[in-house]
């Protein structure tokens, strides 16, 4: 009793609220660390700079941590109203890591809200920065743990069923499935990687338009460094979670790679066109044995082939695509990163110049789509399963009408509260820049300090 | 008490937390919004927004809490309540996100935006509406079981009286919460415009929210006589109730002792929701889902158990720190510290 068309609009509303939610929610993540460094930094130097710095971005954060909590919350919402069958099961199995989200988000709510409220209210600014650490801990672990619910629906154990019950139900053991700590890391390190680039796109925008002043100039320094750091971080669990693929789920590995015929020393294949029918593929770099050490660090090793898998238990094949944008993008922002921090130290002046910061620019946008590509590739990579191996993504969606009008509605409504947000936030910026802040506080401006 | 009990006891509270933190924050919304198309915003805005700003988001927490702890106690509620709710339940999530997104853009970026303001307003006062939907299929007769799958019969939802009381009933006693609790903290605040606005409004709201009260007892006699009975053997908490709201009102026209005023609402909704909730034992969804053949298994419940101990170790100074820094900070109150980012 498979409804077709609410599977197919199920699975189109989820789609829309993640892809949207991510965007804010990987902001959510990722900026309360960067706050924090920049009022360490402040206090540390002793320098206004940086927690003019850190006040800023929490000003522009309020307005995305509000549009990722409400999408949070229907997406929470939406798993229940979409599909019952799998959260009936969920409930049973992986309710405990789901129960902890909310109390990592009442903390994470409750000293941001907090923090918000009490700029200058302490006379020691190191209590103030104390007030971070909850938010960042707080925002962290919500994704830790949503992201340990994510990784069970990839590698489900803690449970047996029999004749169609669920039995033996074990909620720790369901946390610390196979592909946890590979999504978790990723989820974490990449989250900070793309908000650090974030705000260095902004400084190099702003200093692109013109503004010169010393604060730009700590400020694109500062997160270009520390995006390199993670970059390269996300880059080495990025290696893990293929390991972790070719064990665990060599279907999804081996779709992602266009690796269709089981066998050893097998070839990394890069960008390139496939032709569905005939299996043949046009135009790519072929890396020999590249797959292989990847896959098993062993040059010569066996790495299954798709063709080893019923073709009704496999993934797409696009999957190939969002894999090589994701970690082409990656690899991008690790070289423009580090060859900006290298010449800032050996003083090169070309990455001053108004190309190389339009390369900055364009980062930001690019690592979000890279995390945007990341989460289709891993989510699709498991079609057509919800719960690997247990239960399929049409046996789990509602058996409702309508699901075709709510996912236009929501589709406008994110297309709404997208435009919202960012009129929103530019208009904040803009009517009150930092040069006038700067003057109103009365501290000291110019080139450089 | 065994564990069935315990869960549901857990997330009974939680739900009545939600209901009075987002009874203020709705009518708060709502206030706001008519205040400033009637030209009395200078009046409200600021005690509004002072209040709100920093509590917005954890408001917001209470009801993830609630949704997340009942597919967690009780996993089959996401099969009955979820497949016939996913269109009011798609309509709450719609308003929520126009709700919490604006009232942000209002309260940080755009200061004063009237279209912002309004939007959020008007989502604020129809989510009490829309979540009483959840109360009044709750109690039977609206979910049909088709080919094994539950489904909302709407128009046997939408011709009931009984759920036109409990959408009045919802939107009143949200409007009157949240003036009394405002006029108590206008009143802390010495802003004495403010509180003698929402004071009015108080006493305004009390009418519909009695006369919805007597509807909903009426229309359940014969909607669901079993509940009903159920109700009336707890007469003494409701009566208790009735007289806690005589008392609120009392205090009120006196305008005297806001702060006991406050209690005393507490007191009495709480009274009343405990007494709807205990009668409404053991159904979840009348007549489909109880409390035991829903319950998850012991195994998970013991981990949630202990983990919402835990919780609450973290939780509860958190929320004490919160309420004294803004709530019970006089100087905050007043306007005299306004230390925003």
């Amino acid at each position: 009793m498979v409804n077709e068309s609410s599977v197919f609009f199920s699975r189109l509303l989820t789609e829309f609220t993640l892809t949207f939610h991510i965007i804010y929610a990987t902001i959510g993540v990722g900026v309360p660390l960067m706050i924090m460094i920049a009022q360490w930094l402040g206090i540390k130097k002793n320098d206004e700079h940086y927690i003019l710095l850190a006040r800023r971005i929490a000003r522009g954060y309020v307005i995305t941590v509000a549009v990722g909590v409400v999408t949070g919350t229907a997406f929470g919402l939406q798993l229940s109203l979409l599909w019952p069958s799998f959260m009936e099961v969920a409930g049973n199995v992986i309710a405990l890591p789901l129960f902890m989200e909310t109390f990592a988000f009442f903390f994470e709510a409750i000293f941001l809200g907090i923090y918000l409220y009490t700029w200058d209210r302490f006379e020691n600014q190191k209590k103030h920065f104390l007030l971070l650490i909850p938010v960042a801990v707080g925002s962290a672990m919500s994704a830790v743990f949503i992201t340990i619910v994510n990784a069970f629906m990839n590698s489900p154990q803690g449970f047996d069923i029999q004749d169609g019950q669920l039995t033996n139900i074990q909620p720790i053991v369901a946390m610390f499935s196979p592909s946890m700590p590979t999504k978790v890391g990723h989820v974490l390190v990449s989250a900070f990687m793309t908000s650090a680039f974030l705000l260095a796109a902004i400084a190099a925008y702003r200093m692109i338009r013109g503004s010169r002043h010393a604060y730009y100039k700590k400020s694109l320094f500062l997160f270009m460094k520390i995006g390199l750091v993670f970059s390269i971080a996300t880059a080495i669990v990025g290696d893990f979670s293929a390991k972790y693929l070719a064990e665990y789920q060599p279907e999804k590995l081996a779709a992602a790679e266009w690796h269709f015929e089981t066998e050893k020393d097998a070839d990394l294949i890069l960008f390139g066109v496939l032709n569905e029918e005939t299996e043949q593929i046009k135009y790519e770099i072929r890396i020999p044995k590249m797959l292989s050490f990847l896959a098993h660090n062993n040059f010569n090793a066996e790495v299954t082939g798709l063709n080893a898998f019923p073709k009704d238990e496999t993934p797409p094949l696009y999957i190939h695509y969002l894999f090589d944008f994701m970690v082409t993008i990656g690899v991008f922002m690790i070289l423009l990163s580090l060859v900006y921090v290298i010449a800032k130290i050996r003083k090169w002046l070309f990455v001053d110049s108004k190309w190389f910061r339009w390369l900055i620019v364009l980062g930001g946008p690019l690592t979000f789509l890279a995390i945007e590509a990341g989460w289709w590739l891993a989510e699709v990579g498991r079609q057509p399963w919800i719960l690997v191996k247990y239960m399929k993504v049409a046996d789990a969606a509602t058996t409702s009408g309508n699901v075709g009008l709510m996912a236009i509605l929501f589709g406008i409504l994110y297309v709404i509260l997208g435009i919202g947000s960012v009129v929103v936030l530019v208009r904040m910026f803009k009517s009150n820049p930092v040069e006038r802040e700067l003057a109103d506080r009365k501290m000291e401006g110019g080139d450089s300090k | 008490m065994n564990i069935e009990i315990l869960g549901i006891t857990v997330l009974w509270i939680f739900l009545f937390g939600y209901i009075l933190v987002g009874s203020i924050d709705f009518g708060a919304g709502f206030f706001n919004a008519h205040g400033i198309m009637t030209g009395k915003q200078h009046i409200l805005s600021k005690i509004i927004q002072r209040y709100l700003s920093p509590v917005w988001e954890v408001t917001n927490v209470f009801f993830v809490f609630f949704f997340v702890g009942i597919i967690g106690f009780f996993p089959k509620t996401a099969v009955y309540f979820g497949q016939p709710m996913l269109i009011p339940g798609s309509i709450i999530l719609i308003l929520l996100c126009i709700r919490g997104s604006y009232y942000a853009f209002e309260a940080y970026g755009a200061r004063g935006h009237k279209g912002y303001a309004t939007m959020y307003g008007i989502a604020g006062v129809l989510m009490p509406a829309a979540l009483s939907i959840v109360l009044t299929i709750s109690e039977g007769g609206f979910v049909d079981i088709v080919n094994g799958q539950p489904e909302l019969n709407y128009k046997a939802l939408f011709t009931s009286p009984l759920t036109w009381s409990i959408v009045i009933l919802s939107i009143s006693a949200c409007l009157y919460i949240s003036a009394t609790f405002l006029t108590w903290y206008a009143n802390e605040a010495k802003d004495m415009a403010a509180r003698d606005l929402l004071r009015k409004y108080a006493l305004i709201w009390a009418i519909p929210l009695v006369i919805s009260v007597i509807g909903i007892m009426v229309e359940l006699k014969s909607h669901n006589p079993e509940h009903y009975d159920r109700m009336v053997d707890l007469w003494y908490l409701l009566a208790l109730s009735a007289l806690m709201f005589i008392g609120t009102i009392y205090l009120l026209f006196k305008k005297m002792k806001f702060g006991l005023a406050i209690g005393l609402v507490i007191g009495q909704f709480l009274l009343a929701f405990f007494a709807y909730g205990i009668s409404h034992y053991p159904y979840l969804m009348y007549p489909h889902l109880t409390l035991y053949d829903s319950f998850t298994n012991q195994t998970m419940a013991i981990a949630l158990v202990v983990t919402f101990i835990l919780g609450l170790c973290l939780l509860v100074p958190a929320m004490w720190l919160i309420l004294k820094l803004f709530v019970f900070n006089k100087n905050y109150a007043e306007g005299k510290e306004d230390h925003h980012a």
